[in-house]
């Protein structure tokens, strides 16, 4: 495992930090805010980004993607990270695409798969519940067999872009008891599926999420993902690859906040010298340097071990994501408190990625989770 | 790459032709290798002999070039060698501030002469080398030392005390700094020098610490004859030859701890004799908890050795970071002999004699000693200063 970035890959980093620059800065997250529109993010900007074939960087060349690897989409989501930005990596590409491109059938790769890389297709996956925490396998959904096909029904919360999307794919108990890895599946179900209702949530970071009731929503065996009974291992493997782009997102919104305090403690004046001079905030800062750098390298571990199939991958998902999770909030918590009083205000950046922090450390785990999970893969 | 292939064949047939069977396989604890020097003893015959054939060879210096008794090797050859040496299981033929230290150093700032005259000696483990630069009142701020060396003809007289010089006592020469201008800025006063500890006037006393005995030393230096030709790169700029020095310690200080490389017993291995499971699992959760948050950073800290290792080979210059490794190595370790304290609980309180395994003495002591580990070789917090200063251009 090689830890550092390929000429391809520095060229798209520095592409994607142009473009972020450009296109879409932090003002552009605090005025979609502002709108209070459901999106929650821009379709042109999308579109713009799929242009630039970053949305179909992990899909197969067969259906118009690039084949490229996690380490690669790592670097664009980096850059994006950095300036917030909310267009939907997360459920359409890590999520959705690659349920269908790990375990969709041939006519579901082909309905969905180009239509997504060209950024016209919002795809989702609708897992959690109420009372499951970070546990895929703790849902009470339910998927009934009726003639050749299912009714399902269940309330699934926080789903990722859930209002836009196009379709959703539920995870959903079609045999077994309560929180059985077994016997759970995935259902592909359009927007417009009868029974399906899906109310937007508003969250402090503003991502846009939503709620999803089912109330008896049939579904054909046409919208069967994968194998019945089999769901888990897939979203399993997919929600563990998502976690490393997720960890790329975390790892740009934690350099940009240290980045941006760093620049004040060079500006501030106070005791007429700048504030950077007082060593109580230079070793503080010396510290959080530290704790990035170390999350950086936890963070291409993870994505390279995802490309190269190394058998340690889910262990490293841990790794980075308990380290991105302690970090970003780390680092939120550090550039309030040397902002001073300017840094509780809205009318700064600075609280944007407090909470873009605390949700992106409960989305596919906490930190604790994550460390109990490496702790029982290391016989802890 | 055919090239480099070949010689990886080349170096496994002469290693395996030409180590002792005795010595493969051994495993040395920190100080336990070959130091060399003219006091030098050894573990066994054969780990002499290991010694001779790979100093006749170059290859216990293998970078260094060929007309200064090293190998000559490229660096991609001189990784395929460890490589190949760690295949076989051979411990290191000759360590010592001599290879990572000084030699370095001479290969970088040193006349022709003292490039003849040392750099053969070290190869061979003649001559063992020690460090003279802390002084009972220069500390963390080593730049006020003052240690006197005043010019008469072709000698410097010299006057002073250093302190916490390792393995004085067993050493041959010391590399150290001197004022040699006591009205210029403290930094620039400052000489680099070599001078031969069997030159009258020089005293050694071993320092005991708080964790028993130590391979530190107090040096005294009382009109001590060092011939002007003895020093190094030029009058007045030694400061410029010690902070490139230090880079190398720091990167040897973070290398020796942290890592967990090469350990024999693990700190679950430990917990296993000593504290409750649950099957698999330690059953005091709070326990548990530090342990797999300890391993956990120690992980992530070895990916960021290994991607500094990566980005060196890709080309880019190791800079200030060192102080990151060194202070997070060392933090590390600390944390490691603390959580083996509370794993070991009661049998981690012996000094010695009865009672207590020869292992778990060595943890107490172990203990003790790792809180120097964030003081010597420049404190944590010096090193963090560097850190916000030379990488997060913070301002003065």
């Amino acid at each position: 495992m090689q830890l550092v970035l390929t000429e391809d890959q520095e060229l798209l980093a520095k592409t994607a930090a142009d473009f972020a620059r450009a296109y879409a800065p932090v003002s552009r997250v605090r005025a979609l805010r502002d709108a209070q529109e459901p999106v929650g993010f821009s379709r042109t900007l999308w579109k713009q980004m799929a242009d630039l074939g970053w949305v179909g960087i992990l899909i197969p060349e067969a259906y118009g993607g690039a084949g490229m690897g996690l380490a690669d989409l790592a670097v664009v989501l980096e850059a994006l990270g950095r300036t917030l930005a909310p267009e939907p990596f997360l459920s359409t590409v890590l999520l959705g695409g690659q349920v269908l491109t790990s375990a969709g059938s041939e006519a579901q790769k082909q309905a969905w798969l180009p239509g997504i890389i060209a950024g016209e297709k919002i795809l989702t996956i609708a897992y959690q519940e109420i009372r499951s925490r970070y546990d895929l396998n703790r849902l009470t959904t339910t998927a009934e067999r009726q003639g050749e096909g299912w009714l399902l029904s269940g309330k699934k919360i926080q789903v990722l872009d859930g209002y836009t999307a196009d379709a959703l794919i539920v995870s959903a108990r079609t045999a077994g008891a309560a929180n059985d890895a077994d016997g759970i599946t995935l259902f592909l179900v359009p927007q417009d599926t009868p029974g399906l209702k899906v109310t937007r949530q508003q969250r402090v970071d503003n991502r846009a999420v939503a709620l999803v009731s089912l109330n008896g929503v049939k579904v054909g065996t046409e919208g069967l993902i994968g194998s019945l009974n089999g769901g888990l291992q897939v979203l399993s493997h997919v929600v563990d690859r998502a976690t490393v782009g997720l960890c790329a997102e975390m790892l740009g919104g934690m350099s940009q906040i240290f980045d941006d305090t760093l620049a004040y403690l060079k500006t501030r004046q106070q005791f007429g010298v700048l504030i950077g001079t007082f060593q109580a905030l230079q070793h503080r800062a010396a510290r959080l340097f530290m704790e990035i750098e170390l999350a950086r390298s936890s963070v291409m571990a993870a994505a390279r071990a995802a490309d190269e199939g190394n058998p340690d991958f889910t262990s490293l998902v841990s790794l980075a994501k308990a380290r991105c999770s302690d970090t970003f909030i780390l680092a939120a918590n550090e550039g309030i408190q040397m902002h001073g009083g300017i840094g509780m205000t809205d009318e700064h950046d600075v609280g944007f990625y407090l909470k873009r922090a605390r949700a992106a450390e409960m989305t596919f785990g906490d930190a604790a989770w994550h460390r109990d999970r490496w702790a029982r893969l290391h016989q802890y | 790459m055919a090239d480099l292939e070949k010689f990886r064949t080349e170096a496994h047939q002469w290693l395996f032709d030409n180590s002792p069977s005795s010595v493969r396989g051994l495993t040395l604890a920190l100080g336990e290798g070959n130091w060399g020097g003219r006091k030098a003893t050894y573990a066994n015959p054969d780990m002499k002999h290991w010694l001779e054939v790979m100093a006749e060879r170059g290859w216990t210096a293998p970078e260094w070039p060929i007309h200064y008794g090293g190998g000559g090797l490229s660096k991609a050859e001189a990784k395929i060698l460890r490589e190949e040496m760690a295949r076989l299981k051979l411990p290191e033929s000759l360590s010592g501030f001599g290879l990572t230290m000084i030699g370095p150093t001479l290969l970088e700032y040193g006349t022709e002469e003292q490039k003849r005259e040392h750099l053969p000696k070290i190869v061979r483990g003649e001559i063992r080398w020690c460090q003279g630069y802390s002084e009972p009142g220069s500390g963390s701020d080593l730049a006020s030392l003052q240690t006197r060396a005043v010019l008469q003809g072709d000698y410097y007289i010299i006057n002073g005390q250093k302190v916490w010089t390792s393995y004085a006592n067993l050493s041959d020469w010391m590399f150290l700094l001197v004022r040699t201008d006591p009205q210029a800025k403290k930094q620039e006063g400052i000489t680099f020098i070599l001078m031969d500890m069997s030159t009258p006037g020089v005293e050694v006393r071993p320092i005991k610490l708080i964790s028993g005995s130590s391979p530190f030393c107090e040096t005294f230096l009382t009109d001590v004859t060092v011939p002007a030709k003895n020093v190094v790169f030029k009058v007045n700029h030694g400061w410029t030859v010690a902070k490139a020095l230090l880079n190398h310690e720091r990167t040897m200080i973070a290398a020796a701890f942290g890592s967990g490389v090469g350990r024999r017993r693990t700190i679950r291995d430990w917990a296993r004799d000593y504290v409750d499971f649950v099957g698999e699992r330690v059953a005091d959760a709070a326990l548990r908890q530090r342990m797999v948050q300890y391993e956990m950073d120690n992980l992530a800290f070895k990916l960021t050795t290994d991607r500094a290792r990566d980005a060196a080979k890709a080309g880019r210059l190791p800079g200030p970071e060192s102080s990151m490794f060194k202070i997070y190595g060392t933090e590390l370790n600390q944390r490691r002999q603390e959580l083996l304290l509370s794993i070991a609980g009661p049998q981690a309180l012996g000094w010695e004699g009865s009672g207590f395994e020869e292992r778990e003495l060595s943890l107490t002591r172990d203990w003790l000693r790792s809180r120097g580990n964030t003081i010597e070789g420049g404190t944590s917090e010096v090193q963090l200063n560097i850190i916000a200063k030379r990488v997060l251009g913070l301002p003065d």
